[in-house]
């Protein structure tokens, strides 16, 4: 691993224990990753392995037990400024009392951005996701693939230096995903954004990421660091059938199952694959 | 065609409930049972002329006062109730014994305490109707989904802002379902008030024509308090509807 | 219905708990409730001493509550609150089974439903109390009155949750019950009465307490026999500690009824709900 000087996010020896009934649960023992500036890294897992706690640490909505993120070289202490998160419940993360414009309005309102900026990033962030006819609608009124492009615009508005999305696309139907995948790569080279995608789905995290990064089962540690080198403009059909594709998502197949074995810290050194 | 029939549907039963009245009253032979014209004439009378400034404004006034004093302090209570859990755990039981009170036995001892004033009465009403408002505006605040908060935390929602665009707009259905209640009870309160104790105002004047036999008089009493009870319904709905505007268009989508 | 349901859970979901309690969390609200009560009860007494109110008007709790307790051993005491209880069960079953059997008949009807729907829309607000100058000039200070007064506030009440209740029952389910050739009656007893249940229960509980609320009122204006006529006397008599234990227990009386109903409530929406899930599974 070279040191790099764009580091946006700096994830170090998170670890996060809960306590129940005065017993002790630790869900992530010891996570350490770098992302960079335009990077778009997924995190990949078995379900239970954690995927969420760690979101909220890195979000700022939980405070981990021991360990460090840092964001543009602040320590997060707490939701940040300069990180947005997409929730995988689109429905009840969008406040059903504002428009689609309201929504993505309201973080620049509290950032106390004048009105014509305002104005301006509305209107840039709804294009980027392509729903410039809805801005006057209610979230409800949309479906829910609409709903979760809304939820996108929203992040993308407050241009975040590290964007986080939790399983976003979970909850929706096959081609509406496809859809929404495309988009959300469509988004992040539109923006030169930075992006950490969760999802527990292989054949996702191959084909949006840039990276992957295999978490094994709770306590929770980094598994595998795989670099995608898949062409740049991906095709949901051309580069899905790509020999290079299923090579890249048998590997990581294989770690996931070799994760959901593996609790954390057996293969104690992190690894960085190339395939 | 559909229009016709729409107000066919409205006017049809109350108008025949009118002409049923009409008909078996125009004999007078029924002594509690006012005839249309004397009634109407009372009506006229009584509270549209000297009436209206002695009795029906300060009720009014009272009535207003109080319910909104309790819709400030309910909401304003609830809020702070709902959102501390531990303000929440140490008033909880004592508030739940509070609101079990029935309210009208208050009046005799505010009677005492504060006398006959208008200060009774507006206390009267508020002890009365801030308990709905403040429950559910507790319930309400408390059960705000968490990925709204979230959602919030993210964004950078804090203080005033957050009061303002999430908090409040979250528990509005509930707020407005205690707001509801309140209007009923306020009422009763009113005119309970009143009729127990009081030198004016609209329950005091026809509690009066009771006692004095007035049957008319009394009557159109009844139907003021009646018609400020739909004025009221009334107003509450049209409020409502553009308040929650949003929570019946997101109930009707969840049903299609 | 199970739609209905979600809805009111998508804008205000039950608090879910965020993790499971331990025991300690769990005897802390218990706690510091208990500690809220003697709180305030510590206030009141305080406050009564050297507050701006003569403590004539406010006795403290030390004079309130020995004769609060004192009123449990008198048989007066008790005559009048089976008096007041006798006249808030009564108007509320009365009223109840009135709006049962009118809101089923009409709100199985589409022509009866819409004919009466601004008329029960004018009568419904109509404040119940307005009727008592009536009710005292028909009856005197009499039971009846007071039945009256409660039953009529209650009716609309019941009526206009019984009348969506009956608007919810599902119309797949009915075209079922038709195909099956249910009666009539078969089907206001295995179709409408299920919907209909858990509106009726909050309608009850609602009503509860509003005739808890008008029964006294009625005993304190028209003088019918229970506890607001006793209050109001107290109140006549100067007898101002025992007019603050009558409140209490009128508090107590309150938090019974609110108990029951929500007991009431818990069990039949239980039975509900588990029958549902049956038939959804």
């Amino acid at each position: 691993m070279s040191e790099r000087q764009d580091v946006r996010l700096s994830v170090s020896q998170v670890q996060k224990v809960y306590r129940r009934d005065g017993r002790e649960f630790e869900a992530v023992r010891s996570l350490t990753f770098d992302l960079h500036e335009g990077e778009f890294a997924c995190l990949v897992g078995p379900s239970g392995s954690g995927k969420t706690t760690l979101l909220k640490c890195i979000a700022g909505l939980m405070q981990p037990t021991s360990g460090t993120v840092v964001l543009d070289g602040k320590k997060v202490n707490g939701p940040a400024k300069g990180m947005a998160v997409v929730f995988q419940e689109y429905g009840r993360s969008l406040y059903p009392w504002l428009t689609v414009e309201g929504n993505i309005e309201l973080p620049l309102k509290v950032a106390k951005l004048s009105k014509a900026e305002r104005r301006a990033r509305v209107d840039e962030a709804l294009t980027s996701v392509g729903l410039e006819n809805a801005r006057k609608s209610y979230p409800w009124q949309l479906s829910g693939g609409m709903q979760q492009r809304v939820a996108i615009a929203r992040a993308v508005a407050t241009h975040p230096s590290v964007l986080l999305m939790d399983e976003p696309f979970a909850a929706v139907d096959a081609q509406t995903r496809a859809d929404l995948e495309d988009l959300v790569r469509a988004v992040w080279k539109r923006h030169n954004m930075t992006i950490l995608f969760v999802t527990h789905d292989i054949d996702e995290s191959v084909y949006l990421a840039e990276r992957v990064l295999v978490l094994s089962s709770s306590p929770t540690v980094v598994q595998d660091d795989l670099a995608i080198d898949l062409p740049a403009e991906r095709d949901q059909l051309e580069t899905r059938s790509m020999p290079r594709f299923t090579e890249l998502r048998a590997h990581v197949y294989g770690q996931v199952q070799i994760a959901k074995t593996n609790k954390g810290g057996a293969t104690s050194a992190q690894q960085t694959s190339t395939v | 065609m559909k229009l016709l029939k729409r107000f066919l549907y409205f006017v049809g039963l109350p108008a025949l409930l009118i002409v049923l009245w009409w008909a078996t009253s125009r004999n007078g032979t029924s002594f509690f049972v006012p005839k249309p014209g004397p009634l109407v004439h009372a009506f006229r009378t009584v509270w549209l002329g000297d009436g209206f400034h002695k009795d029906v404004v300060p009720s009014l006034t009272r009535l207003a006062a109080g319910l909104i004093i309790s819709i400030a302090l309910g909401i304003g209570l609830g809020v702070v109730i709902g959102s501390v859990d531990w303000v929440r755990w140490l008033l909880g039981p004592l508030l739940e014994f509070l609101r079990a009170v029935p309210s009208t036995i208050l009046i005799p001892v505010l009677l005492l305490v504060i006398g006959i004033n208008d200060a009774m009465k507006v206390t009267v009403i508020v002890l009365g109707c801030i308990w709905p408002v403040l429950l559910n505006t507790v319930k309400g605040v408390a059960s705000i989904d968490e990925v709204q908060l979230s959602t919030g935390e993210v964004y950078g929602l804090r203080g005033l802002d957050r009061l303002r665009y999430l908090v409040l707009p979250a528990a509005s259905p509930q707020i407005f379902a205690g707001i509801r209640q309140s209007l009923a009870v306020g009422l009763v309160l009113m005119v309970t008030s009143e009729m127990f104790a009081a030198t004016e105002g609209i329950g005091y004047a026809t509690i009066n024509f009771q006692n004095q036999v007035a049957i008319p008089e009394m009557w159109s009493g009844i139907v003021l308090l009646g018609l400020i009870g739909v004025a009221l319904s009334v107003l509450f709905q049209l409020v409502q509807r553009r308040v929650l505007g949003w929570y019946e268009g997101l109930k009707e989508s969840a049903n299609v | 219905m199970s739609v209905a349901h979600d809805n009111v859970q998508l804008a205000a979901p039950p608090a879910t708990p965020r993790r499971r309690a331990s025991l300690l969390e769990r005897g802390l609200p218990a706690l510091l409730g208990a500690l809220g009560i003697v709180g305030a009860l510590f206030a009141w007494q305080i406050f009564s001493e050297i507050g701006p109110v003569d403590p004539h008007f406010l006795p403290p709790p030390s004079d309130v509550l020995p004769q609060f307790f004192q009123n449990l051993g008198y048989a007066d005491f008790w005559t009048a609150t089976g008096y007041t209880l006798r006249a808030w069960l009564l108007g509320l079953v009365i009223s109840t089974l009135g709006a049962i059997v009118l809101g089923v008949i009409i709100g199985s009807s589409d022509f009866l439903r819409q004919a009466t729907h601004s008329t029960i829309e004018f009568l419904r607000p109509i404040p119940s109390v307005a009727l008592i100058p009536l009710a005292a000039l028909l009856y005197g200070p009499v039971l009846k009155a007071e039945l009256l007064i409660v039953a009529f506030a209650c009716f609309w009440i019941v009526l206009v949750q019984v009348l969506y209740g009956v608007a919810d029952v599902d119309k797949v389910a009915t075209d079922t019950a038709h195909t099956m050739h249910l009666s009539y009656l078969q089907r206001v007893r295995y179709l409408v009465f299920p919907t209909l249940l858990p509106y009726l229960v909050t309608g009850i509980r609602l009503a509860a307490t509003v005739a808890l609320i008008l029964s006294i009122g009625v005993e304190l204006i028209v003088g019918t026999p229970g506890l607001g006529q006793k209050v109001a006397l107290a109140q006549i008599n100067d007898a101002t500690p025992s007019m603050y234990a009558l409140i209490l227990t009128s508090g107590v009386l309150g938090m019974l009824v609110n108990g029951l109903m929500g007991l009431l409530e818990r069990r039949l929406l239980f039975w509900h709900a588990s029958v549902r899930g049956g038939v959804k599974s």
